[in-house]
């Protein structure tokens, strides 16, 4: 659904835009082909089952996000269906609103809750988070009974009813067929996004996620309103489709469906979870002997989904249509290639610091140590296990708070700066053990890398912005050209959990590139690579240092750190053992004594 | 007026106490909490109530069996919804296994005992008015659990068992501890536990089939207060929750009591995620 104009931006040696294969253009468009002539092929009864499948459709397109995209185990949304049907109710027969209206007073009152119901997600995580959505949608339920006055109690209230033609079961289906089609539009919008690789990257690797800059908080409460939003439309509709609402229509199993809805069909993914909305709500029809076991089904399903198929009807779906890509295997690296990835990037900036000391309890893995990196300049740090080298990445990355000292990066001083915030500044840093988000593409691994330069709003993205789009296009092909710089270009395809461990690393680097970044903090990043690797690896950090970037490099084997560095700094216990060129550095008998040897 | 917010509010206290403890026995041993303490309790009071009630079968014997229904929905628990998702933690899978454990045996219930709650029997007719057994009868058996438990992990070889795998069970496991074996006994014993709390509880719970998503809600607000994994916040979390839940029953009427409930639980949650005795948090990176 791309501008086909927009491909043309996309140079040559990019991966096909797998999303936008014209076959499933094709495919959708037969879909929504049949769902606009059902209603002359089916009597009124599957056609109302339609109806339902698509208001359920538009709350499982926003919990999609939540919890395939985000990975959050909110179990509680019926309670913002309740929130939504409620709304739209309570306005239209009380207060005399139009029907259309009130359905969007239900998205607002939805986005209000669902913001609400996000907030807990940002401390609390599995089991805590579920359980704070459970005791949501409980309490929804205990005030729609216990508010009378306001909802009617028990006794419920009417639901609104939309102007004619729209009134009568036709025209109610198609308007819940046009807002299923704007949901989908919505997520896969947001799905296919820099914010939609942001929310897998939290789900499956949220260190390296806060290390490329990806603001955690803002894009949890952001999707969690934009769910809230359709769940919230999703119940105005809920309460027009039943007519009359009740608090027993609202009950925890129609939650505990809606996740097996997802889950069904596949965490993270489109098509699934829409067909398992349709199979969902077919079921119950088709078994209709077994409809006092229905919830029990529900809850089987579940565990079997959990146990024996994880991935969903989407992973199943994926192994008969996608053909298995294969690798072709490194290539070398073509660091000439960095020109166009880091051209226009951030201001030299000079890492300084002062006295930095950091305790774990007793222990002084930091103990008042300087170090200053400067722009152009490659400034080894070595030193014994335990010397302190990764603290420090971790320090001035913000993993760690030091607990005295000053970390300046430029003009400003990190002290009370998150990780994220970090990152944007042009602090970019590879780990000891990679971090590359598993279920993405190589190619968006290192797209994450530019999160915060992409400065289209998530409103706006979700809306379909072409800014938006060209934007996404310009950090495809700069990730693109820096794949290519560290030799990763024939696998830029692949998912980044299929790449081997070496691969990671170059990942890792390429994705750190992709940030323009001002500083390039490497943590090992020599480890496990052969010697040819190596030579490459020397070439492409001295390529980025000629670029203008500070390079703070941690690394074991000391060659390498001798051969590229400007300055060496030698750790040991937490203290600054050593320091200056290269060349003095080698031959002082304290470091030679403490961690070269004889 | 306030004794009797007192005497109910320590009752149903103990019961959440319980349930709460019933947590802190299966993630003990698996680090897993699991949605299924509040359906133990519930197994406990509509099991006791069909013995004794429906069955008339003696008192001891009716103890007995809704124990021993727990104790292999305990073991199934383990079984199923536990074991297979242990290796990958941290995708948090439990959370929906243990869910689905949970909603099996309540929709067996319904299904079977159905959907309208029944009253329990009274076990020994002693006492009446705020002295009714209905009272003291948690308290007493919340109590002896506790002290039972404790006496279980101090004095005995299978409670120091017990210890050693929750503090690191592959550690335990090249100590030759088969922790295995420890976690299926920490969850028949948790079902034991969960029960026991629907079982005394039962005159004041009644029987009823929705009784399992209330108590583990419930039950879940003392370990979020007292934090995973202590008793001894557990049971002062419990009675703090029972007695606040009475006042607000009398204060502002029943139907806000979850309200309430839910709003102390949220509070707690986000201003000490990890409870008042819980432990530290782990390194990240």
């Amino acid at each position: 659904m791309m501008p086909t104009g927009l491909e043309a931006i996309a140079s040559t040696d990019l991966p096909p835009l797998t999303r936008q294969r014209p076959r499933a253009l094709w495919a959708a468009a037969a879909v929504i082909g049949l769902a606009v002539l059902l209603p002359a092929g089916v009597n009124q009864y599957w056609m109302q089952i339609g109806t339902l499948a698509f208001v359920y459709w538009v709350l499982i397109a926003g919990l999609d996000l939540i919890i395939g995209y985000a990975g959050q185990l909110a179990v509680g949304f019926v309670g913002l269906l309740a929130i939504g049907a409620y709304t739209a109710s309570i306005l239209c027969e009380k207060a005399s609103w139009p029907a259309f209206a009130a359905l969007a007073a239900a998205g607002a009152a939805g986005a209000l809750f669902g913001f609400l119901v996000g907030l807990p997600s940002l401390r609390l995580k599995g089991f805590y988070f579920a359980m704070t959505t459970l005791g949501f949608s409980t309490i929804v339920t205990q005030v729609a009974l216990g508010w009378e006055r306001l909802t009617g109690g028990g006794i419920g209230l009417p639901g609104p009813i939309f102007p004619a033609p729209l009134d009568s079961p036709v025209g109610f289906y198609y308007l819940a067929l046009g807002m299923a089609l704007l949901a989908t539009y919505l997520l896969r919008n947001v799905a296919f996004s820099n914010f939609g690789r942001g929310l897998v990257a939290v789900r499956d690797a949220e260190v390296a996620a806060e290390a490329m800059g990806v603001p955690i908080t803002r894009l949890k409460l952001v999707t969690f309103t934009l769910s809230g939003i359709l769940a919230g439309m999703a119940g105005a509709l809920f309460a027009a489709r039943q007519t009359y609402i009740t608090p027993d229509a609202f009950t925890f199993d129609l939650s505990v469906l809606f996740f097996i809805m997802v889950l069904i069909g596949g965490r993270g993914r489109i098509v699934g979870p829409m067909i398992g909305t349709l199979i969902l709500t077919l079921l119950p029809e088709i078994a209709a002997p077994l409809v006092m076991w229905s919830n029990f089904l529900y809850a089987v399903l579940l565990l079997l989904v959990v146990l024996i198929v994880p991935g969903g009807i989407a992973a199943f779906l994926e192994r008969l249509f996608v053909k298995t890509a294969k690798g072709e295997g490194l290539e070398a690296p073509a660091p000439e290639r960095l020109n166009a990835v880091l051209g226009q990037h951030a201001s030299p900036k000079v890492l300084t610091l002062q006295g930095v000391a950091l305790h774990f309890g007793g222990v002084r893995a930091l103990d008042g140590v300087d170090v200053a990196v400067w722009p152009g300049t490659v400034h080894g740090l070595i030193g014994p296990n335990g010397s302190g080298k990764t603290t420090l990445l971790n320090a001035v990355s913000g993993f760690y708070a030091a607990n005295s000292g000053r970390i300046v990066f430029g003009e400003a001083d990190l002290a009370a700066r998150p990780s994220a915030d970090r990152a944007a500044l042009g602090i970019a840093r590879t780990f000891q053990t990679p971090r590359v988000v598993g279920n993405l593409s190589v190619l968006e691994n290192a797209m994450l890398g530019a999160y915060r330069q992409f400065t289209t709003s998530f409103p706006a993205v979700a809306l379909g912005s072409r800014h938006g789009v060209i934007e996404d296009c310009a950090i495809r092909q700069r990730a693109a050209d820096a794949l290519a710089a560290v030799g990763l270009r024939r696998l830029a395809h692949l998912r980044a959990e299929q790449l081997q461990h070496t691969e990671q690393r170059l990942l890792e680097i390429a994705r750190c590139l992709v940030m323009q970044p001002s500083i390039l903090l490497l943590d090992e990043p020599a480890a496990g690579l052969s010697h040819d690797e190596i030579e490459h690896l020397q070439a492409l950090i001295e390529h980025i240092r000629s670029l203008g970037v500070a390079i703070l490099l941690v690394e074991h084997h000391a060659d390498l750190v001798f051969q590229v560095s400007d300055e060496v700094t030698v750790l040991d216990v937490g203290r600054v053992l050593a320091h200056g060129a290269p060349a003095e550095v080698r031959i002082n008998p304290e470091v030679i004594n403490a961690y070269l040897g004889a | 007026m306030l004794v009797t917010i007192l005497v109910a509010g320590i009752a149903i206290g103990a019961i959440y106490a319980m349930i709460g403890l019933s947590y802190n026995m299966m993630y003990s041993t698996s680090k897993v909490v699991s949605f299924t303490p509040g359906q133990l309790g519930m197994i406990g009071a509509v099991f006791g109530a069909w013995f004794i009630g429906v069955l008339e079968v003696p008192l001891w014997l009716g103890f007995l069996g809704a124990m021993g229904v727990a104790v292999v929905y305990g073991f199934f628990t383990e079984l199923v919804a536990v074991r297979p998702v242990l290796k990958s933690i941290e995708q948090h899978l439990y959370v929906l296994t243990t869910l689905a454990a949970a909603l099996m045996i309540q929709q067996v219930v319904a299904i079977w005992w159905g959907t309208d709650p029944r009253p329990f029997p009274t076990l020994f007719g002693l006492g009446a008015g705020l002295a009714s057994e209905k009272y003291w009868l948690p308290v007493v058996a919340c109590f002896l659990a506790f002290i039972g438990l404790e006496l279980f992990y101090r004095k005995t070889l299978w409670g120091a068992a017990f210890i050693a795998v929750a503090e690191d069970a592959e550690a335990s496991r090249a100590l030759g501890i088969l922790d295995v074996r420890i976690r299926v006994v920490s969850y028949c014993l948790a079902g034991f536990i969960g029960a026991l709390a629907g079982f005394m509880g039962g005159q004041l719970l009644l029987a009823f089939f929705a009784l399992g998503a209330t108590l583990t809600f419930y039950g879940f607000v003392p370990i979020a207060m007292g934090g995973i994994g202590s008793n001894r916040g557990a049971l002062i979390g419990g009675f703090f929750l029972g007695i606040l839940q009475q006042a607000a029953n009398y204060f502002v009427g029943g139907v806000f009591v979850g309200v309430v409930t839910f709003a102390v639980f949220i509070t707690v949650l986000l201003l000490v995620p990890r409870g008042l005795f819980g432990s530290a948090v782990a390194r990240r990176v």
